[in-house]
């Protein structure tokens, strides 16, 4: 059992006023808040750690390194990866799916073809349109069912040998739909095809082991771990980030420069060009850890159990709808009150001190399939509870009376 | 002091007999629900201002050398505000709108919602309604 109040003393910023009322912070699926432990690990890597990595002979630089090269390890065992050089550092999320999609750009050709979801936030959409623009391949988007689950027999009729790549998230930012990527990665390297898995909404819920799940490529950002912003991690298969072309060319990435050829650098530098974020790399094995320490099986039942309170609750509230009833589903709730405009209900339930989000979360072409100009989002972290789910009902309760 | 100068600060002083944020909202949701409509053909692609939140529709017509603007918003607290600024600028001068300062946001606390990171298609329809002054004014 997770001691929630003791974990909630973690997080400075929950202790926070809105409008004179206790925040409660109901947006994790945007960004999560960060516990002390990152705070200081990202304090004290200025204070007393900082010089570039990789580059200089001297103390600080090996310093440096070593610590940015410790939450590689971290990551590396965090999500089962064979290798730690199969862990690539990149801005976030949107960053690492440009790459691999950058990538492709040179490795299809017309008939080739890209299948997506219809679930998919935008940047898991739009790189994959640039990626087919540019190499003449075609883009398949595999429909939604009225629950907001992958129809997964389109998905099967889709499947040829001209599949070269499926690229679907883990976990829908908008529906919280848990996709069965298992059986997904399965059928689609059945066909010979490359996976590459959307983690952002999922890293810090379920458990991942790479090995045993077999994507070819998986990403996420660490700042909805918990960790800071301008991180991410592009995990990839050894063999199958080799054969990618590097995204950025500059410092770390290469082996050799001349102006008649230059040669690229070995993984996982090939891709990492540039001064990284390395504070926040650094302060991300904090984050890491702060899962670890709790367990994410523990985290994922407690998460659990805060969504099916939440879902009975928000539904005792006439005329709610909730976006997104997919039998595995993780904690988001979309959803809208009566014709209320949730901008409207976002707008009144800040006031009294809650943190939702309302609009179309990115996901334009959820919005279109449903035909809503956008739903509220509650989405939820480890250090909320049951109470403030509470709280958050009585807000939507007044919202609507203020509203209807 | 001009007309737009004049309903600013009518606009100011009911909004300074609110004492909380309720108050104020209640106001502009019976704001909203009070404006006018906007006729249904002009409610057109081309009208349409697109924010990331809300949508707000804009008409504006030219006659006895004043502008009428009429609009229309999907969220009703938009449409509150959408109401205010209606109740400002339309049925003036395109110079009196065009040259027209709207420190009234300000002093009635709703300089959050009319700032260009809300995205809710306010700020921009502010600025149209500032460009067709212009051009109308030509």
């Amino acid at each position: 059992m997770l001691d929630i109040s003791k974990i909630r003393k973690q997080f400075p910023i929950l202790s926070t006023k809105v409008n004179g009322e206790n925040l409660v912070y109901f947006d994790n699926g945007a960004t999560t808040q960060k516990p002390q432990s990152v705070i200081t690990a990202e304090s004290n890597y200025y204070q007393n750690e900082n010089s570039n990595v990789h580059r200089g002979v001297h103390f600080l630089s090996g310093l440096a390194t070593d610590k940015f090269e410790e939450t590689r390890i971290t990551i590396q065992n965090f999500i089962g990866a064979k290798h730690s050089h199969e862990i690539i550092f990149t801005k976030g999320t949107t960053d690492s799916i440009n790459i691999v999609a950058s990538g492709y750009r040179t490795l299809l050709n017309k008939g080739d073809e890209i299948i997506i979801s219809e679930l998919e936030h935008h940047s898991n959409i739009v790189p994959w349109q640039m990626c087919c623009e540019q190499s003449g391949a075609t883009l398949k988007v595999i429909p939604l069912l009225d629950n907001g689950s992958l129809d997964m027999i389109a998905f099967e009729n889709f499947l040829s040998e001209n599949t070269k790549l499926v690229s679907v998230s883990h976990i829908s930012n908008t529906l919280g739909t848990i996709n069965p990527i298992e059986k997904i990665i399965e059928k689609a390297q059945a066909v010979g095809a490359k996976v590459m898995i959307d983690g952002a909404q999922a890293a810090a819920h379920i458990s991942l082991n790479m090995q045993s799940l077999g994507a070819d490529f998986y990403c996420f950002s660490a700042h909805k771990l918990y960790g800071p912003t301008g991180v991410g991690i592009l995990y990839g298969k050894e063999d199958v980030l080799n054969e990618l072309p590097p995204y950025q060319g500059g410092g770390e990435m290469i082996k050799e420069v001349s102006f008649k050829k230059t040669t690229y650098a070995c993984l996982p530098h090939k891709f990492e060009a540039g001064t990284p974020n390395i504070a926040g790399v650094v302060a991300f094995k904090s984050a890491i850890d702060f899962i670890t320490e709790l367990g994410l099986s523990n985290i994922a039942k407690y998460e659990e159990e805060l969504l099916q309170y939440a879902t009975e609750e928000v539904l005792k509230i006439e005329g709610l709808k909730i976006y997104g009833t997919a039998k595995n589903k993780s904690g988001i709730i979309s959803f809208n009150i009566n014709e209320l405009h949730p901008y409207d209900i976002g707008m009144i339930v800040d006031k009294m001190g809650i943190a939702i989000r309302t609009g179309h979360h990115c996901t334009q072409p959820i919005m279109e399939r449903f035909n809503i100009p956008g739903t509220a989002r509650i989405s939820l972290a480890v250090y909320n509870t049951k109470e403030e789910i509470d709280i958050c009902i009585n807000a939507l309760k007044k919202a609507k009376m203020m509203l209807s | 002091m001009s007309t737009i100068k004049k309903i600013q600060a009518e606009i100011v002083e009911d909004f300074g007999m609110f004492d909380d944020w309720m108050q104020k909202y209640e106001y502009l949701i019976d704001l909203g629900n009070e404006l006018a409509p906007i006729k249904e053909q002009y409610k057109t692609e081309d009208n349409l201002i697109k924010g990331c939140q809300s949508r707000v529709w804009l008409h504006a017509e030219h006659t006895q050398g004043k502008i009428i603007f009429t609009a229309d918003s999907d969220a009703i607290m938009t449409k509150g505000i959408v109401a205010i600024l209606i109740n400002v600028l339309s049925n003036q001068a395109p110079k009196d709108i065009a040259t027209a300062k709207l420190d009234f946001i300000n002093e009635i606390g709703l300089k959050d919602q009319l700032s260009p990171t809300r995205a809710n298609g306010l700020v921009s329809m502010i600025k149209k309604m500032k460009l067709y002054a212009i051009a109308f004014n030509n």
